[in-house]
């Protein structure tokens, strides 16, 4: 090729798929983007076939040349680009090719941003990391960071401008919306509804804020499904305006949640878990932890880390609020029922820890126990201490559903002339009574912006691909009011808009995105002249500093609004954004889909989760199909039982069942939107249950269903694979929970052990602070290119995942406070590895620094290794896993991870890729690696830092001293595999009054 | 008779010899035989006979499953593994309990035709030949598991120790390592022994080939033989070289095959009686597979004077002594998991027995350890009908016991997390009864084409062969 090898241009082949004669097939890759240079090589050859030919042609040459002609003939319809192409001579400042670069950046999901770092090699985001400088962050993410990257790619994002349907342009949409504008004009805006997601960027609220000047009488609405109106109207009641809750975890001694995720969902959920497990590290020397009081209905991962937990209804939440705050002195004396001494004994416990404690609420919970909340913080000396109050980072802090009822009023009286939907797709989300979708086509002029072609799309006029984050300039503020600029890597890839650039095109605005953000920040920066080097260093750090919301002083009146009437009793249903693909945004993201969910490790489905007991109540087995009716809504859904659930409490998890999306998410789950009204709420009580008779399969990766065999073996306790007691008992003696002929160290042998001369590397988990929420499992698969294998490969049990997290139940299935543990698996990398004799082809060895490595060309797949496995991490291709089809996806895949062909073994390698990437590093400088130089991904992206990585021969690094704690365990150790990967025992912190009457109350209540 | 006929080792010797202490037991040969009538009984069958209706049915139902059983390999190469119900903990299944019964079921050929020829039981000699070849197209079929349940069969040679430009070697510390050595060993010898014991009787079909294209292919794998006396003495000496070498190997395949279990970690596995337990299972499954093919064979072919009443009711003997040993095995399994005090071996254990695949567990006993009780009575010993169902059983049985050491063992081991359920596919089972037909296709190829009767052998029981110097 003349031209010498061009890197892969991605957006123009994006651009030539999104194009209106997009090839349904293609031969090579160059064809696909168009490139100019298939058609120089066409040329030279067939220039050189004809001067081969010189003046006469015989009759040769003229059949080669006719049969050529007809070969080449399918080419000459392609032409190259009009513009002038100029091939990258002058290599960008800092890449050298096959070194990552890393960008700051952040992403934003439901108006809080979170700071990241995205991996880019030769311009192709391929991983995401946290930003350790964003307070949102410190160096974790959550599993949707993880995953977006697999979004960015996915070759069914929405990438062309539609017009009703069919495919149009950027410029037709921009002329159509400027007519319309003319229209509107005259009346200051009259009938121009902007309908956002809830989002904190300042730039956008200032475009908005800018919108509303020129055209008055616009409004501008808001709606994200996993809303946050209860949090909100909660701080109206008790400061009288709407403010946002920072917490310090650091300073809490004593933490009571009260139906609140906390560890793992709510907003600045990263942060608050590390915070709060930096409390929770028993260490040689410094045995504290904090106490967490949990009281909920469906068992999270909030609630796995519970020192006490009592499993109630999410309805009689309430009563347990108000009954402790009565307690602790605000409001009246009210009786819990069977919870009073519970009630009682967490008061308690507060009132011994003023100015020492937190308690929180969930976002289900309705305003009154979010007042409740703030009041009794107020009470304890909390705020100022352990929470303080912000303005709402939202760029639009207002009461969505409100907001939302208003505009679907305005819609069906006809006062609506155009509807900009700018994200959201509200015609599926919106709650069920506002009829949304239907109201939609009183609209003349409807426009939504949209990462795929959704069912809003559909109702829409207009339809105009939204960017990725990874692909457009926008900011965003992250839980403590801390802004960062999110930094595009890549150009879109299908030809999207911001929500910058189309707010810029109602204001007739014509910067690009970059300008917008950038003039925006230039004239807050206080730095005057010197702006670029300020902005440099904004992007480089990836936090704009000191930009944190300052506190407002609030005093809480104190008051607690009083008691609703209570709905009606039986059977509650409680509806939340599902732990993976949330508010159905990422359906059609397969790591999410196939990500297990925390507690119920079910996969690509959602179900109606409840107690066994109230499972046997309703006589209905895991799988069936049961209706769920509630004032007139109904909503099927499978049935799923899960220990530790609260009784008469069904929970449904929202976002899945969306009719239009891509291939990955069509068929999962279903759709309980139709169940999620503003008049009900999220918590619906009084719901009447029907077996329907249908049966579904649900693909778990752990049989939580077959309780039997706890009732033959006795759990992993007897395994000794959870190790747990109290803090206590460590205080007695550090090394209970040591067994004796269970340590590590190997027994007797024949051989010599093998020196150990430069690194030693080993892993060291503390189940005490692993919440379980398996962000983990997703951060390695997008390191290692784990590949994805579907519901039905999940049902057979073919999961792919290298590290998995286990989670076990201990005590009684009946029992409310039952232990619940989670123990992340990856490959222990055992000194006396059980799969490595057993390999016929040595596909499998010890590394000289005790990596247990698998060699993928020499593997043959006999399945001997996995079988002889104890732990059961090594993972086979059974089929062609991996894709090597789409195009999109072979530019993010980590270039220096293999991707594996099917019949081949594969397991966590401890990232060995970037072991090497250091050891090259380290060994240019002429030194040993560092420790915390670099991790594994899974422990990089873990937000309690449960999972520490390092060189257990460096007797200072973090790995080697946790190995020397006296918690240190390894797993069936006493198949003398001597462990690479060990863990930390899981200790709780009772409170002694409580666990004084717990043991008696265990064996004279009577089980339910 | 043909008086050319060179296997007539002492043609004067045509009377009725003394028939000291041998009329007590009953005769491994029916009465009114001559050397004549034997040759032409068994060698009709291959050279004049007309080839039955029955034959052609029975071969194209065998042919079939063959076929049916590369349509399930031909999709198993372009899908993959996938296509199979193994899974995560259950990473061997249908591929490895296949392998070893086909296995098991090879052994019963070398037993009967190397210990039995070494102990010199003469009642050997009627189905020693078939026994052999029944050995051959089982290990033939065994062979293909493990070659297909790799990941990636193209690459399944890497087992091979040869030399390669990326000097690389087996891992010799593997079982299936040694796996590969003692199937190729056991699969040469018995292909061996079985052939150089039908030299003699290619060229008698050789000799009575009426066709010339016969002839030449008879004699060509006769390898010249003229019955002298010097082919005689190396026959003899070859042959008796070539039970010396099966005899261990007997002992040995099977010991070799128990220690893929064995030598893993696996509870349920990580036995140390394996080996004889898995020998003795072998000869029963081997002894079953006999009687199930014997049985019919001899109705259809009117083989009851040589396949006689002595025959089935002594392997019925050895079913019933292998069957105990099993069964002791069994027992000792139980006594084992408790005395060991374990909790991964005792829960095995529970979960063999009260587990979600106890069906299976207590099935086996049924198969394996109940059933074969009734051996005990001459009655049913002596009767083909209760023989064959009983030794149906053994077959059933020994299948079951390998799903239940295999696909029970994995579906739970340590980690409770990583307990998983196997189901088999369409594939599996496609390829299980395909391989049936492979076997039953070649055997009724061999049936057809070759004497599935040593007839020089069932000579020497003629009480005119018999040689007393005293």
């Amino acid at each position: 090729m003349t031209t010498g090898r061009r890197h892969l241009d991605l957006a123009a082949f994006g651009a030539r798929l999104s194009g209106e004669n997009a090839p349904e097939y293609w031969r090579a890759l160059e064809e696909l983007a168009e490139d100019p240079s298939l058609h120089e090589v066409l040329r030279e050859e067939l220039a050189r076939e004809s001067a081969a030919t010189g003046e006469g042609v015989d009759r040769r040459d003229f059949l080669r040349l006719m049969g050529a002609s007809v070969a080449m003939g399918g080419l000459a319809a392609c032409t190259p680009p009009a513009e002038t192409i100029v091939p990258w001579v002058d290599a960008p400042e800092q890449l050298v090719p096959g070194r990552p670069l890393f960008y700051a950046s952040a992403m934003e999901l439901d108006g809080v941003g979170a700071g990241v770092l995205v991996e880019s090699h030769m311009g192709r985001p391929t991983k995401i990391e946290g930003n350790p400088d964003h307070p949102g962050s410190l160096g974790a993410t959550d599993h949707f960071a993880q995953a977006s990257i697999l979004s960015l790619y996915d070759p069914e994002r929405s990438g062309t401008v539609r017009y009703t349907g069919d495919v149009s342009t950027w410029a037709a949409f921009v002329s159509a919306l400027q007519a319309t504008l003319q229209t509107l004009r005259g009346s200051g805006g009259e009938g121009l509804r902007v309908l956002t997601e809830g989002m904190s960027s300042p730039t956008a609220g200032s475009q908005m804020r800018e919108i509303l000047q020129r055209y008055p009488a616009a409004a501008w609405h808001t709606w994200q499904p996993v809303t946050r109106d209860s949090v909100l109207e909660g701080s109206r009641l008790a400061f009288g305006r709407p403010l946002q809750t920072v917490r310090h975890f650091g300073g809490a001694d004593v933490v009571l949640a009260l139906d609140s995720d906390f560890l793992a969902r709510e907003p600045g959920f990263v942060r608050y878990t590390r915070d709060f497990m930096d409390r929770r590290r028993v260490r040689a020397g410094a045995a504290t932890m904090n106490r967490l009081y949990v009281a909920e209905s469906m068992p999270t991962p909030t609630g796995t880390m519970a020192d006490h937990r009592v499993a109630i209804p999410a309805g009689e939440i309430e009563t347990l609020a108000r009954a402790i705050a009565g307690e602790i002195g605000v409001g009246t004396r009210v009786d819990a029922g069977a919870r009073s001494a519970w009630a009682e004994a967490v008061a308690r416990d507060l009132r011994a820890h003023p100015g020492r404690s937190i308690v929180l609420a969930g976002e289900n919970q309705p305003p009154a126990v979010h007042a409740i909340v703030h009041a009794i913080n107020a009470a304890l000396g909390n705020a100022g201490r352990t929470v303080h109050y912000i303005e709402p980072v939202e760029a639009n802090p207002v009461n969505q559903g409100e907001s939302m009822r208003r505009l679907a009023t305005d819609m069906r009286a006809g006062r609506v002339r155009a509807l900009l939907i700018l994200g959201g797709n509200p015609a599926f989300t919106a709650p069920a009574d506002l009829e949304f979708a239907r109201a939609m086509d009183f609209v003349p002029f409807r426009v939504h912006l949209g990462t795929y072609y959704d069912e809003t799309s559909a109702r829409s006029h207009w339809h105009v691909p939204a960017t990725h984050f990874l692909e457009a300039w926008s900011d965003t503020r992250a839980c403590d009011g801390t802004v960062s600029i999110v930094q595009p890597l890549i150009r879109p890839l299908y030809n999207g808009a911001s929500v910058h650039e189309i707010l810029a095109a109602l204001n007739e605005d014509i910067r690009t995105g970059h300008e917008i953000v950038r003039d925006f920040w230039r004239e807050r920066a206080r730095t005057g002249a010197d702006f670029d080097a300020t902005w440099n260093r904004w992007l480089h750090d990836g936090v704009i500093p000191d930009s944190a919301l300052p506190p407002v002083s609030a005093p809480a009146s104190g008051a607690i609004p009083a008691a609703a009437p209570r709905g009606a009793a039986g059977i509650e249903v409680v509806l939340r954004p599902d732990p993976m693909i949330h508010d159905g945004r990422f359906a059609n993201n397969s790591w999410l889909q196939e990500l297990p969910k925390p507690v119920t490790k079910l996969t690509w489905d959602n179900a109606a989760l409840m107690s066994p007991a109230t499972a046997s109540v309703l006589k209905v087995a895991n799988g069936d199909v049961i209706e769920i009716e509630a004032g007139g809504r109904t909503v099927q859904a499978p049935v799923w039982s899960v220990p530790a659930h609260a009784d008469d409490s069904i929970t449904l998890d929202y976002g899945y069942g969306a009719l239009r999306t891509g291939e990955v998410g069509r068929g999962t789950g279903t759709d309980v939107y139709p169940f999620r009204t503003l008049a009900g709420g999220d918590i619906v009580r009084g719901v009447t249950v029907r077996k329907t008779g249908r049966r579904v399969r649900l693909a778990t990766v752990q049989m939580h269903h077959e309780l039997a065999w706890e009732l033959a073996d006795g759990a992993g306790a007897r395994r000794n694979i959870v190790r747990s007691g109290t803090l206590d008992r460590y205080r007695e003696n550090p090394e209970f929970l040591r067994v004796p002929g269970l340590e590590i160290k190997g027994g007797p042998s024949l051989y010599p052990e093998w020196p150990y001369e430069t690194y030693a590397w080993g892993m060291v988990i503390d189940t005490n602070v692993c919440t379980g929420c398996g962000i983990c499992t997703i951060a390695c698969q997008a390191e290692n290119s784990i590949p994805v294998v579907g519901k039905e490969q999940v049902l057979v049990g073919r999961e792919m995942h290298w590290i998995r997290t286990d989670h076990y139940y201990k005590g009684d299935p009946n029992d409310p406070d039952i232990g619940m543990y989670n123990v992340p698996i990856p490959c222990m990398h055992c000194e006396n590895a059980p799969c490595e004799p057993v390999c016929p082809v040595e596909a499998t060895s010890h590394s000289d620094e005790g990596i247990n490595e698998m060699t993928y060309n020499r593997c043959v797949g006999t399945r001997y290794c996995a079988n002889n496995c104890p732990y059961k991490v090594r993972r086979f291709n059974f089929l062609s896993y991996a894709d090597f089809e789409t195009e999109s996806y072979k530019a993010m895949r980590n270039p220096d991870v293999t991707v594996r062909s099917r019949g081949v073994m594969e397991k966590c390698t401890y990232c060995i890729q970037r072991i090497n990437e250091h050891r090259i590093e380290a060994e240019k400088d002429g030194r040993r690696i560092r420790d915390g130089e670099f991790t594994t991904a899974c422990a990089q992206a873990c937000p309690t830092r449960a999972i520490r990585f390092g060189d257990l021969n460096d007797s200072d690094s973090d790995v080697a001293r946790l190995r020397a704690e006296p918690l240190n365990y390894g797993m069936l150790t006493e198949l003398n595999t001597q462990p690479r990967t060990s863990y930390l025992g899981a200790l709780k912190n009772p409170n002694p009054e409580l666990a004084r009457r717990a043991a008696p109350a265990s064996s004279t209540e009577p089980a339910e | 008779m043909d008086p050319r006929d060179p296997r007539l080792p002492h043609p004067q010797a045509n009377q009725p010899g003394p028939q000291t202490g041998r009329l007590e037991r009953a005769p491994t040969i029916g009465p009114g035989h001559s050397f004549g009538s034997i040759t032409d009984k068994i060698s009709t069958i291959v050279l004049t006979r007309k080839t039955s209706g029955g034959w052609f049915i029975g071969f194209g139902i065998a042919f079939a499953m063959m076929m049916m059983m590369l349509y399930a390999i031909g999709w198993l190469l372009i899908k993959g593994v996938g296509i199979w119900g193994n899974n995560n903990p259950v990473g061997w299944a249908f591929d490895i309990i296949n392998f070893v019964w086909w296995i098991g079921i090879g052994h019963a050929g070398t037993l009967i035709s190397a210990i039995l020829l070494l102990l010199r039981q003469s009642w050997r000699t009627s189905i020693n030949r078939f026994a052999e070849a029944m050995t051959l197209f089982a290990v033939a079929c065994a062979g293909l598991f493990p070659l297909l349940h790799v990941g990636r069969p193209w690459f399944a040679y890497w087992l091979l120790p040869y030399p390669n430009t990326m000097s690389l070697w087996p891992q010799f510390r593997s079982p299936l390592m040694w796996d590969v050595f003692a199937v190729a060993t056991y699969a040469t010898v018995s292909l061996l022994f079985w052939y150089i014991g039908l030299v003699p009787d290619f060229a008698t079909l050789r000799d009575r080939a009426k066709s010339r294209p016969w002839k030449i292919l008879y004699g060509f794998f006769s390898l010249g033989w003229r019955g002298s006396a010097k082919h005689w003495y190396r026959y003899e000496s070859a042959y008796l070289l070539l039970a010396g070498l099966a005899t261990p190997l007997v002992l040995s395949v099977h010991t070799i095959v128990s220690f893929d279990f064995a030598t893993s970690v696996i509870p349920g596995w990580h036995t140390t009686f394996f080996p004889p337990y898995f020998v003795a299972g072998a000869i029963y499954a081997g002894f079953a597979m006999v009687l199930t093919l014997a049985i019919p064979v001899r109705k259809a072919f009117g083989l009851q004077d040589f396949i006689t009443m002595r025959h089935l009711e002594n392997m019925g003997k050895v079913m019933l002594t292998t069957g105990l040993i099993v069964g002791y095995a069994y027992v000792m399994e139980v006594f084992y998991s408790w005395y060991s005090g374990n909790i991964y071996e005792m829960y095995v254990m529970f979960n063999r027995a009260f587990g979600p695949y106890w069906w299976t567990y207590w099935l086996l006993i049924v198969c394996n350890i109940v059933a074969p009780q009734a051996l005990w009575f001459k009655k049913v010993r002596t009767s083909p009908l209760i023989l064959f169902v009983i030794a149906m059983f053994v077959n059933v049985g020994m299948w079951l016991e390998r799903f239940v050491i295999i696909v029970v063992s994995l579906h739970r081991d340590f980690l409770p997390s990583s307990w998983g359920m196997y189901s088999p596919t369409r594939w599996d089972f496609m390829l299980f009864f395909g391989t049936i037909g492979l076997f039953l296709t070649l055997l009724f190829l061999f049936i057809r084409f070759l004497p599935m009767i040593s007839i020089f052998e069932m000579r020497t029981l003629l009480p005119e062969a018999q040689v007393h110097e005293d």
